[in-house]
């Protein structure tokens, strides 16, 4: 078995877990992006209502909190705790997801920008949690305000201190119309255009948890909500210090350390953690394999291609060589990632056509096109001895196939499942293949976003190029695996070869 | 509807288990930020220390030479004198700084916000700064006795426009 880093496999070992709780499309890892945002729709809404009674005043703030989480805490109590929650469940949905992408490598290479563009954002989803701790005006409030400050007062470009503002007298209620201003706008605004940077490299993005997960996270946060209902400290008080604080540990766990270190030692190590988080893509770099080429003799504009890249890699022109076709597609290599989704997704990389001569696609791979896959396959058919003859397409971001060889099974390993063209499919049944079985990246996890989902698109008809209907269904299948699943993987393709060998005998028979 | 069965209780225990957590770090563990029987004192002030180098006085033979809007009576150098200060509490030196005027002439003020730990109970409080680097020692001082409550947050502050100290 190849070495697998323990963090891999015990992410690996969490998200099977999480597979068996709650099936692969609701696991909560395949979702963390939808999910967060859920929870940012749980936080956007409550904060809308909790607005409603907010008094953004020096002396009313307090006050309109206490109303908010006592008097009235039925609706607006309940909205309070189910806004401090989400807003504490999406830090840890942020965090799992920017673990996720490390455990399985999907940081570096051409997944940089959105590495690179996601650790600012979490930075802005944190001083947004800030701001709203200071809206409540307790002594937790005032503490966040001049630690806050402090930290301000560190950074040597601003001249003046911030802090001095907190001196009994100085305060007044305009204090509270910026800092609602800030926290119900100007950050939520830069937010949102973080995370439009953040996902400007992906295609098909989807924003929208499923409903099953969404329900599921929302019951969670309501029985949290009324079992444990978010509450103030005391009122802020200028001349006393508390002992004790309930410090939310997701939005201010950087306050403590200014117990010991000075503002400019704490901004050291957020901006050189920052930092190092940012430039990780590039420690080391990772190789991307070469970009799609385009061959304009056998493309026809249809632009499939561009609807399945999953990176948004591939754009539509007029044509430009004087073809009848209206459109032609260009691949721009900067985003491309090298999946190959596009060749899967081309209807000229039938490998029936041109079976004399080389195979040329629309869209191909050039360093592995469609033509040699088809040779390989065709050598691979070749060489197969004994009963039930099976061909393995795996991917090679899960299991290696080629591990599989056997003298009765030969295999091919794709950059993405996404990559193959159902007729090679048909290729392989037509050319001795007893079955096909086909593996890769767990479903819903694909490694290059969508490869699974558009394959199994294809073959279920509902995307082109769709698998035709002569090949026969018995005799293909599919199983999902990750790299730690080859015991259970094997399982199944022993069980495929007994169902194929049944078939062949009622074939027989 | 098999695997609904497992999977139902599964994930309320997954959904229990994330809960735990959002509840727990939201609030907990407790942040220790004083001692029982501790108070805090914060040292302030915002000022700006003398010329360093004595003003001269520009005769009026020299003055009528300037623009009008240029006419100052007297003539002084930009760079401004860092400010020392000292705090002792019972005669333990609780903060001592020599801080430096902001600006690249030096020419600025300085602003100063640093809270201190202290235990609670009767104390002397003895503060003083300096703020002309041609004097040495104290320039303003002040003495007082003072009983802190514990978790009091005391705040002594200087008022440059009288030269004087606050305590609150």
């Amino acid at each position: 078995m190849s070495f697998i880093n323990p963090v891999k496999r015990g992410y690996l070992a969490l998200e099977g877990w999480l597979n068996f709780s709650f099936g692969s499309s609701w696991n909560p890892l395949y979702n963390l992006g939808t999910l967060t945002f859920f929870f940012f729709w749980v936080v956007f809404i409550s904060g809308l209502y909790l607005f409603v009674f907010f008094d953004t005043s020096l002396s009313g703030a307090y006050s309109s909190v206490e109303y908010i989480t006592h008097e009235q805490w039925y609706v607006a109590g309940i909205m309070r705790s189910l806004h401090r929650y989400a807003s504490d469940a999406a830090v840890i949905t942020i965090l799992l997801h920017m673990f996720r992408e490390f455990a399985l490598d999907r940081y570096r290479g051409f997944r940089w920008f959105s590495w690179f563009t996601g650790v600012p954002t979490l930075w802005f989803v944190i001083t947004l949690g800030i701001t709203g701790y200071w809206l409540v005006w307790d002594e937790l409030a005032l503490y966040v305000a001049i630690l806050s400050s402090q930290l301000m007062d560190g950074l040597p470009m601003l001249p003046g201190s911030m802090a001095r503002n907190f001196l009994e007298g100085q305060i007044n209620d305009r204090f509270f119309t910026l800092m609602g201003f800030l926290h119900l706008l100007g950050q939520p605004v830069i937010l949102v255009f973080a995370i439009w940077i953040h996902v400007k490299r992906l295609s098909s993005v989807e924003i929208i948890a499923p409903r099953g997960l969404a329900i599921g996270a929302f019951m969670a946060l309501l029985v949290l909500s009324l079992l444990a209902p978010a509450v103030s400290h005391e009122a802020a008080d200028l001349s006393k210090t508390p002992s004790t604080l309930n410090l939310d540990w997701f939005y201010l766990n950087i306050y403590p350390l200014l117990d010991s270190w000075t503002a400019g030692q704490v901004w050291i190590l957020a901006l050189g953690v920052t930092g190092f988080l940012m430039l990780m893509p590039w420690l080391p770099p990772k190789k991307v394999g070469m970009a799609a080429e385009v061959h304009l003799d056998e493309c026809n504009g249809c632009e499939q291609c561009a609807m399945d890249c999953p990176f948004d890699a591939i754009s539509v022109q007029k044509r430009t060589d004087g073809a009848r076709w209206e459109n032609e597609v260009v691949v721009h290599p900067y985003l491309c990632a090298a999946c190959g989704i596009c060749a899967g997704s081309c209807h000229s990389s039938n490998p029936f056509r041109h079976s004399k001569k080389e195979l040329v696609t629309g869209i191909d791979m050039p360093q592995y096109p469609v033509n040699e896959i088809r040779d390989q396959i065709d050598k691979g058919l070749a060489e197969l001895k004994g009963e039930t003859k099976l061909v393995v397409f795996g991917c090679e971001n899960a299991m290696d196939v080629s591990k599989l060889r056997a003298s009765n099974i030969t295999s091919v390993n794709y950059f993405c499942i996404g990559m193959i063209p159902p007729t090679m499919i048909e290729y392989a049944l037509k050319h001795g293949a007893d079955g096909v079985f086909i593996t890769g990246c767990r479903t819903g996890d694909c490694y290059y976003r969508h490869g699974n989902r558009w394959f199994d698109q294809r073959l279920e008809g509902k995307r082109q190029p769709i698998l035709r209907q002569r090949a026969e269904r018995s005799r293909i299948k599919i199983f999902r695996a990750a790299e730690t699943e080859g015991k259970q993987l094997r399982a199944e393709i022993a069980k495929f070869q007994n169902t194929i060998a049944q078939l062949e005998k009622v074939d027989h028979e | 509807m098999n695997k609904l069965i497992y999977r139902i209780p599964l994930q309320i225990f997954n959904y229990a288990v994330f809960m735990a957590l959002v509840w727990y770090l939201s609030i907990k563990p407790p942040y220790h930020q004083l001692d029982e029987d501790q108070a805090m004192i914060t040292f302030t002030l915002g000022h700006v220390g003398k010329h360093v180098d004595e003003c001269i006085k520009v005769s009026q033979e020299e003055l009528l030479k300037l623009p009008p809007n240029m006419r100052k009576p007297m003539s002084c150098s930009r760079e401004r004198s860092p400010i020392t200060m000292e705090m002792r509490l019972d005669d333990h030196v609780l903060y001592s700084k020599v801080v430096q005027p902001h600006g690249l002439y030096k020419d600025q003020g300085i602003d100063v916000y640093e809270s201190i730990k202290v235990p609670a109970g009767k104390h002397i409080l003895n503060v003083w700064i300096n703020d002309d680097v041609n004097v040495d020692g104290p320039m303003y001082k002040h003495t007082q006795p003072i009983e802190l409550k514990p978790e009091q947050h005391m705040i002594i502050q200087f008022i440059s426009d009288s030269s004087s100290f606050k305590i609150k």
